[in-house]
């Protein structure tokens, strides 16, 4: 028996081929990551899985397998699904968190806006309604107060 | 003497069906693949095979047994539609875009202060007097959250074992 079997191998226990489809993705020193993924996904369909795939995608598929694995066993009920449920809700108290405070934003830039506009028609009334040289009211102010010399 | 059968079920659920067996009344996947939902179990079947799923029906207790066939069939799902990172893809997704939401509240939140602020200074600066402006902060400005993900710990999985691994 080839003493250099990879964990797969290993833990089937077969003879582990120079061409094996899990020794480089499932290494001796790791008997857990097969383990797991063995666990929940079975070694023939994790093999399918790879095989199908090119050569250079097979390390990411053995690693999202296996934290995929992992999840599972440590939540049978949801998995990393748990996690998904989560990570969709926490984005919605964001957004809603995020919505709640540009609303604010606006509120406060109306307000603010209105209040300059305010401050800057007062100021064109304040001195165009002082009189003239001569002491003729200007009749040109904003504020028409001539009724009020009837 | 022929030994007892057990009574055939008058429809056999979606489990039964693609695996050409008799499907009996207490058959455990029957509640869960029904017969006129095939392709939920050819998915969970293809992704982790049905004695895997019995195992991992068998461990859970049987009110949450729904959910479980539920999840699986998801993870299933995304598995086949992207055999390479699955589920873990759209987990990396979502994590991405909860990154850019809390930057996005971050700049928000300063922004807000600003506002808030400026408010206060042309209260106290202002010839007239502005009746009433609520000085009180508008929200309750906290600090960005510490994790991408509140509640959810990152140091349980074996993430560092795979330093090469890198999320899409």
């Amino acid at each position: 028996m080839n003493s250099g079997r990879c964990a797969a191998c290993k833990h089937l226990r077969r003879r582990c081929p120079s061409d094996c489809v899990f020794s480089p993705y499932f290494p001796a020193n790791n008997p857990r990551r097969f383990a797991y993924v063995h666990k929940i996904y079975g070694a023939s369909n994790v093999g399918k899985i790879l095989l199908d795939l090119p050569v250079n995608r097979r390390a990411e598929a053995a690693d999202s397998l296996y934290y995929e694995a992992y999840c599972r066993i440590k939540d049978p009920v949801y998995g990393c699904v748990g996690l998904i449920t989560i990570l969709h809700q926490q984005i919605h108290n964001a957004q809603c968190q995020l919505a709640r405070i540009q609303a604010e934003i606006g509120a406060l830039s109306t307000q603010s806006q209105s209040e300059v506009q305010q401050f800057q028609q007062v100021e064109n009334v304040g001195p165009s309604f002082l009189p003239d040289q001569n002491g003729v009211p200007n009749s040109t102010s904003f504020y028409d107060l001539s009724t009020w010399f009837d | 003497m022929k030994g007892h059968q057990e009574p055939r079920s008058s429809s056999s659920c979606a489990a039964c069906k693609f695996l050409k067996r008799r499907c009996t009344p207490n058959c455990q996947f029957a509640p869960y693949f029904r017969s006129d939902e095939p392709k939920k179990f050819v998915k969970v079947h293809k992704v982790f095979g049905a004695s895997n799923v019995s195992k991992i029906l068998n461990e859970v207790a049987e009110e949450q047994r729904e959910e479980t066939v539920n999840s699986l069939v998801y993870e299933a799902e995304v598995r086949l539609q992207d055999p390479v990172y699955g589920c873990i893809g759209a987990i990396a997704s979502l994590q991405h875009k909860m990154v850019e939401l809390q930057h996005d509240l971050i700049l928000a939140r300063a922004r807000l202060a600003c506002y808030v602020d400026q408010q206060q200074r042309s209260s106290h600066e202002s010839f007239f007097d502005i009746d009433h402006v609520d000085m009180a902060p508008l929200v309750d400005i906290q600090e960005p959250s510490a994790g991408v993900v509140d509640g959810f710990d990152y140091n349980a999985l074996p993430f560092d074992q795979f330093s090469p691994f890198q999320f899409p």
